[in-house]
């Protein structure tokens, strides 16, 4: 298929999960209007869903922030590789900037030349942007009309989605190791430490043990 | 301001500050293989401590609930390989009838 085909194939279904972001955030106590603002504005999934994850649960704003921030560092990885390919300054870095992201990073380098490179990056780019926003919107108007998200499963389904997203970066012993350690550190975290610590507290963890090797 | 819109806010801010200064630094500055491994890694446990915090705890006790169930349902589905809507829908279904009937 042609790279515009991918791109939109990716676009509408990544896009599709929007909904289900629209409506773990009005579970976790945000309104309709601020579930459509995170998805224009900070646009990246795990972000999101970590920031209404750690709220939704009785963490601060500040560990909620600090969480989600974290989680994003990998979107300005992925720009240093971007840039060197599409060659971009002014408003469409900006624009550029916004929509690099794990989908139209991915769809990039899984071209051949670096037209279309380029071209899928924009498209993937664009499309998730536009689905995931409109879906999104009808996600949280939906969950505000079903009522109690537990008998729905929505508070299932958040940690659900990130076991999934976790699912494929658990390649090798190592990283399963370095999970299982995250798992019981936050466990053994939850008991004494405020809301929203324990998982700050694993992103100690992936510092030191990346750091000695 | 609420807690909620004050976390939108520096959320917003910090995931672009962190795309843009991706397209704007030399290549050079993040190409260290101790960098390349903690972007490895940071993903991985803040994911795992979001999946484990909002599966087995509750405030600050550890509980195990319907949730509890749903997640089990959600690893053995992934474990066969399931595609990962059903994952999620098969995870939130458990759930939701346990909460329920149980």
């Amino acid at each position: 298929m042609s790279v515009k085909g991918d791109s939109l194939g990716v676009g509408i279904t990544v896009g599709a999960f929007g909904s289900a972001f629209g409506a773990a955030a009005i579970a976790s106590h945000f309104t309709v209007l601020q579930a459509c603002a995170l998805s224009l504005l900070t646009f990246s999934g795990a972000s999101q869903f970590a920031l209404i994850g750690v709220l939704g649960t009785g963490g601060s704003a500040l560990s909620g922030i600090a969480t989600s921030s974290l989680l994003g560092i990998r979107n300005g990885l992925y720009g240093v590789r971007m840039a060197s390919i599409l060659e971009i300054s002014g408003w469409r870095r900006l624009a550029g900037a916004q929509i690099t992201i794990d989908e139209s990073t991915g769809v990039a380098l899984g071209q051949d030349s670096p037209a279309e490179m380029k071209r899928g990056f924009w498209w993937t780019g664009t499309a998730v942007f536009i689905f995931w926003n409109i879906f999104t919107l009808l996600g949280a108007l939906g969950a505000n009309a079903l009522g109690n998200p537990s008998a729905w499963g929505l508070d299932t389904a958040i940690p659900a989605i990130f076991l999934g997203l976790v699912w494929h970066r658990l390649e090798s012993r190592i990283t399963w190791a370095i999970a299982i350690s995250a798992c019981v550190l936050a466990l053994c975290l939850t008991p004494i430490a405020p809301a929203g610590v324990p998982i700050m507290a694993t992103a100690g963890l992936a510092i030191i043990l990346g750091w000695r090797e | 301001m609420s807690p909620q819109w004050i976390s939108v806010i520096g959320t917003s801010f910090f995931c672009f500050a962190f795309k843009y200064l991706g397209h704007s630094v030399p290549a050079s500055w993040l190409n260290h293989p101790r960098i390349q491994r903690i972007n490895t890694y940071i993903p991985i446990v803040l994911l795992t401590g979001l999946v484990t915090v909002q599966s087995f705890t509750e405030k600050t006790k550890l509980v195990i609930d319907h949730r509890a169930a749903g997640i089990a349902v959600a690893f053995t589905a992934l474990l066969l390989k399931v595609p990962f809507p059903f994952v999620v829908i098969s995870a939130a279904v458990t759930s939701a009838l346990v909460y329920r009937y149980a």
